[in-house]
């Protein structure tokens, strides 16, 4: 809602200046989103009166002028606009007179004949975007008076951001009361009489759909001047809220609006067949709108419709084959109450919204549809004349929201605010707010105005009286910042702790879009149901992610593509999936590395990042269960990473998440430079974790064997150390990896392992018997079980 | 001969001397030590020698030759202990680093700056001993808005811009669905935060499409407006570190009433007016207010003895205020020159 502060201090004028009301209108919850001036700087400009106007000599388009400007003699001017004609009355830029953008007004000689100012457009004054011919000004208009003076462009436009509750405050009378209420100054509304009818023709209305619209009001008007036009003091105060002017009947409609908030509505009576009728749309029918579009009604729809068809979409917009055109003479004027709850997402469903709209879906007040027309009735004879019928008024008195009282209890107020305020500061406020208090035993019985659709309950006026009395007396309190100790697991797996842990492992956190391309998807999870939008922002965002790799590879790419080619991310979040019951909605936390292993530098050869290397990482963030021997890495394979280099990790026989590397077929068709290895993991099955629980430490030395031993190639590290491990009783305390070798010496399809064997008793120092007697024990094993031979 | 012998002792221990302070090195000077201590060393043999002496010059001789020993010895150990220091004085000034030469290894990654002002209001309320829960994403229509109080066609509701998959589902718009799935859990007091990812379809200069909130909300029998405005203002100093000037702007959200947007001094000016405030000396960072009675009662709670409070803050606003971030969109662009400056 936009609006001219000169006009809103019509009605209400407290002593403050304009930052300061723009700051009460914010403080009391009618947010001000911006203050604007009326109109540009300019100054010099002067009411004129165009004595003669004769062609130019050299120039055709030019026309050379004798403009009146209350001076001893009238200036010549030069002007090239076709609409300036003798006798009319205009703004003069006088010599010395600067317009909006600094253009200052010197004298100038056009083509050889000499010029001693400007006549002004109505955009050269910045009073329009654009304009057709300077700006005519009405007859009356005092010559040589200051323009500015005249017209008050000494104004601010305040554009308040209205929360859709407040729809008693989309006009006018209703912002004034409220400026009224917080200064506690008079209200001075605008005086509106009964206009008289001069004949008695009314037009029949039939309400078919009396819950949606239960009070609908018209009148006829015969015999306007259609060549009337709008005087220029309207057209100002359409435009300073932010409405274009068009005709004199649409213009009156749109003023009434902006005054008092009811939406009106203008038809041509000559289109009109019988009468009016307010009924629910047929399926189907069509009606084409005042923006020049066809809608294909729905039947939840409210029109206003004639004995024949539609006429209108009620409440929203009306129809171009019954509106207000430059050749009408007789008109109905609308003036309607339509219920919110039957108008609201209407508008939208056909694509439109309209300041009508707006309003109705919010609430226009249902005691002001009378006086709204007698208002533009007024407003329109003034300008345009005619004979107006009676006022004609259908109510369905039962279907019209009726105002309850609501139960207001004191101490409600002072628990819910935490804050005492006297009886008489509540009543004060309530009834400055225009409502009907009565006492009760406990507090008051409040009747809301028929205007605050928004008061319901006790705990709106509630809310009311904080906002009036204001926000900033309630104290603070610090009660509810103190608090007990809560219950915490220590068996859960903390995604905090994983994170630190990464970024201390050279990670960077990511965040990236929760929906990606069905392209990336499809290329990292092929054939994978995904869920997906139905009105995404563009198809590159279109599909919920099953995975966090593709947001992943997508920033590896990203980054890549500006000279970072070493990378190593990782992200936490949901990936939606669809399973036995569903979709399901499942956290986890994945990462991405490619490039070099360490970052370049002086003291280490440049080495790309390998597999192992990433397992590490997922390894450490397995230790933080506490558990890590529970977690095996399974030889594994999924469509987007190398199928030799791929390991499903399982907890208990129950897949945790996948690590390996990218696909090199998929890296290249990503323009992904390097090996690339990712891992994703399941938040959910690391918890829960292993408390930990103190062992004691041995007494006695631990003793070192090492080993070294062939197996076949094909046999895993996991078999041979759970091989050793079964072998070795309780005596093994550390096993160590210390060399695979294949190669030179070593027969093709074997590998030779080098292992250390710590031994350690927590009973005894051990002998070389116990020690040799286990040592051979488990190569007695190895060999059967696996294969295995002593390396010579 | 007795003075014959003492001459020769007191030049054998002359030259024994001499050769030790001439031995470069230890091997050097174990040579010396060999030719003159040793079993077969000069000094050594002089003492076998005594036997062939007159009985009575032995006692003197023996001693002298003793004192000798004794004297090369001693210049054995000073030379050895001389050269110890020596050659540790040379390995050190040949183990000379340039200390200012670049650490080894891997260097710290970071966490993303959402991320990091999440993990600040999340310690900030804990500490206030609010828990922290969670919520899906994916969302159904009623937590969404019914429950809250919105019901379809409802003017807030077009004001979401809502993501949709079908009718029923769609990508929540708020943390606020995540009060009515605990209250809907849980029986009061309850004192929750809940953070987390929210979806609008709105993408232009200052919108993403997705970004993040933190929801609180606080539910017993004693609660009122003061209390929010107490936490909120203990928050907001906190998250800041620095004494804010807050103001508490009547608002309107459906779930709550009476309602508020919160306004802090602006931290880029101290309230002076600038771009970031759009000259207004104040930017709004929450919403809040007092849980509306509907909402209570969708859940089974009674609103005639369960009060409320509830609060939702955009992290990305807190964030980019924090850290002096000027544009929303850098935030899910994830350039790693952009993230790194977070760590």
């Amino acid at each position: 809602m936009r609006f001219s502060e000169a006009w809103l201090r019509e009605w209400v004028n407290p002593p403050v200046d304009t930052q300061r009301l723009a700051d009460q209108l914010s403080m009391a919850g009618l947010e001000v989103d911006a203050v604007e001036p009326a109109a540009p700087v300019f100054s010099g400009v002067k009411v004129g009166h165009v004595l003669s106007v004769e062609p130019h000599p050299d120039a055709a388009k030019l026309r050379v002028c004798s403009v009146d400007v209350g001076e001893d003699a009238p200036l010549q001017i030069i002007c090239g606009a076709a609409n300036v004609a003798a006798d009319m009355k205009v703004p003069v830029a006088t010599i010395g007179a600067c317009l909006p953008g600094d253009f200052k007004i010197k004298r100038a000689k056009l083509r050889g004949v000499e010029s001693f100012g400007m006549i002004c457009s109505a955009s050269e004054l910045g009073l329009a975007e654009s304009s057709d011919g300077i700006l005519p000004l009405p007859a009356d208009a005092p010559l040589g008076e200051d323009f500015r003076a005249w017209l008050a462009l000494d104004d601010q436009c305040i554009e308040v951001d209205l929360t859709p509750d407040r729809g008693d405050c989309l006009g006018l009378a209703g912002l004034a009361r409220e400026v009224a209420v917080i200064n506690r100054v008079p209200l001075t509304p605008v005086a509106i009489e009964p206009v008289a009818p001069t004949t008695d023709e009314r037009f029949p209305v039939q309400l078919q759909a009396p819950e949606a619209c239960p009070r609908y009001v018209c009148r006829v008007i015969r015999g306007i001047d259609p060549s009337a036009s709008t005087p220029l003091w309207m057209r100002e105060r359409l435009r300073r809220g932010g409405i274009r002017a068009i005709s004199p009947v649409v213009d009156v409609t749109n003023y009434v609006l902006l005054e008092l908030g009811q939406p009106m509505h203008g038809f041509d009576l000559a289109k009109l067949a019988g009468e009016i009728r307010v009924r629910m749309a047929g399926e189907g029918e069509t009606l084409t709108l005042l923006n020049g579009e066809q809608a294909t009604l729905r039947a939840d729809t409210l029109v206003i419709a004639d004995a024949e068809r539609p006429v209108a979409l009620a409440g929203i917009m009306g129809g171009a084959e019954s509106g207000v055109g430059d050749e009408t003479r007789d008109i109905l004027l609308e003036s309607a109450f339509f219920a919110p709850l039957a108008v609201s997402g209407k508008a939208r469903s056909y694509g439109l919204h309209t300041d009508s709209s707006h309003r109705f879906e919010r609430g226009v007040d249902p005691e002001l549809q009378v006086r709204a027309i007698e208002r533009a009735t007024r407003l329109l004879l003034d300008i345009v004349g005619g004979e107006p019928g009676p006022v004609c008024e259908v109510s369905a008195t039962e279907h019209l929201p009726r105002p309850t009282p609501l139960h207001l209890r004191a101490e409600r107020v002072a628990r819910i605010l935490g804050l005492q305020l006297p009886s008489e500061t509540i009543e004060d406020i309530l009834e400055r707010l225009g409502m009907t208090v009565e006492r009760c035993n406990d507090g008051w019985q409040v009747t809301p105005p028929s205007a605050r659709f928004d008061l319901v309950q006790e705990v709106d006026l509630i809310a009311d009286i904080g906002r009036i009395h204001g926000y900033d007396l309630i104290p603070v309190s610090h009660a509810s910042s103190a608090s007990a100790t809560q219950s915490d697991s220590e068996t859960r797996f903390e995604l905090d702790r994983a994170r630190l842990a990464l970024v201390d492992r050279g990670f960077q956190e990511v965040i990236t879009y929760s929906f990606v391309s069905p392209e990336i998807q499809e290329l990292v999870e092929p054939g994978v149901e995904t869920l997906k939008l139905a009105n995404p922002i563009s198809a590159e965002l279109s599909v919920m992610r099953t995975s966090l790799w593709p947001g992943l590879l997508q920033t590896a790419v990203y980054n890549q593509a500006r000279q970072m080619e070493r990378v190593r991310i990782f992200e936490s979040g949901l990936r939606f999936r669809f399973g036995s019951e569903g979709l399901t909605q499942t956290p986890g936390i994945a990462g991405l590395v490619v490039g070099d292993r360490l970052p370049e530098q002086w003291s280490q050869k440049e080495q790309g990042v390998d597999f192992f290397d990433l397992k590490a990482d997922v390894e450490a963030l397995l230790t933080q269960t506490g558990a890590p021997a529970s977690f095996r890495f399974v030889p594994a394979e999924h469509p987007a990473l190398h199928p030799g280099q791929t390991a499903r990790v399982e907890r208990d026989g129950q897949t945790v998440g996948l690590i390996g590397m990218l696909h090199p077929a998929l890296a290249a068709q990503l323009d992904l430079t390097g090996d690339v290895f990712v891992f994703e993991l399941d938040l959910a099955p690391l918890t829960p974790g292993v408390l930990p629980r103190y062992a004691k430490i041995s007494r006695y030395p631990g003793i070192r064997r090492d080993l070294a031993i062939l197996v076949d190639q094909g046999v895993s590290y996991e078999a041979v150390e759970q091989c050793i491990r079964s072998a070795a009783s309780d005596l093994l305390r550390d096993l160590i990896l210390f060399d695979v070798y294949t190669g030179q010496n070593i027969e093709t399809g074997r590998k030779s392992l080098a292992l250390g064997l710590i031994l350690q008793s927590s009973s005894q120092t051990l002998t070389d018997e116990i020690i040799d007697t286990t040592v051979g024990r488990i190569l007695e094993r190895l060999t059967a079980e696996l294969d295995a031979r002593l390396r010579d | 001969m007795a003075e014959q012998t003492a001459l020769g002792i007191q030049s054998l221990q002359e030259a024994a001397i001499q050769a030790v302070a001439q031995a470069a090195d230890a091997t050097a000077l174990d040579q010396v030590r060999v030719r003159y201590l040793g079993k077969s060393g000069e000094l050594t043999a002089l003492l076998k020698q005594l036997g062939t002496l007159p009985p009575a010059e032995r006692p003197a001789a023996g001693q002298a030759i003793n004192q000798a020993k004794d004297a090369v010895q001693q210049a054995i150990e000073t030379r050895k202990s001389a050269l110890e220091q020596t050659a540790l004085a040379a390995r050190l000034a040949a183990e000379r680093i340039d200390v200012t030469l670049p650490g080894r290894g891997q260097a710290p990654g970071g966490l993303h700056p959402v991320t990091r002002a999440l993990r600040r209001i999340e310690r900030l309320f804990a500490n206030a001993g609010f828990a922290v829960v969670e919520g899906p994403e994916v969302e159904d229509a009623y937590h969404n808005f019914e429950a809250l109080n919105i019901p379809e066609h409802h003017p807030a509701r077009a004001m979401h811009d809502t993501f949709y998959f079908d009718a029923e589902r769609l990508l929540r718009t708020h943390t606020s669905p995540v009060q009515i799935r605990v209250m809907e859990e849980q029986a009061p007091p309850l004192k929750v935060i809940a953070p987390g990812r929210v979806y609008r379809c709105d993408s232009d200069l200052t919108h993403t499409p997705m970004f993040h909130q933190v929801e609180g909300l606080l539910v017993d029998e004693q609660v009122s407006f003061a209390d929010l405005k107490g936490v909120l203002y203990d928050f907001l100093t906190n998250f800041f570190e620095r004494d804010l000037k807050l103001r508490f702007r009547p608002s309107y959200f459906p779930f709550t009433e009476p309602s508020a947007e919160v306004d802090i001094q602006c931290v880029m000016c101290d309230g002076d007016g600038c771009r970031v405030c759009k000259q207004t000396g104040w930017l709004e960072v929450l919403g809040c207010g007092m849980v509306y009675p509907e909402v209570f009662r969708h859940v089974g709670i009674d609103p005639e003895r369960h009060l409320g409070y509830a609060f939702g803050m955009g992290v990305e606003r807190l964030a980019m205020l924090r850290y002096g971030i000027d544009d929303i969109r850098l935030n899910f662009d994830n350039d790693l020159r952009y993230l790194r400056q977070f760590r």
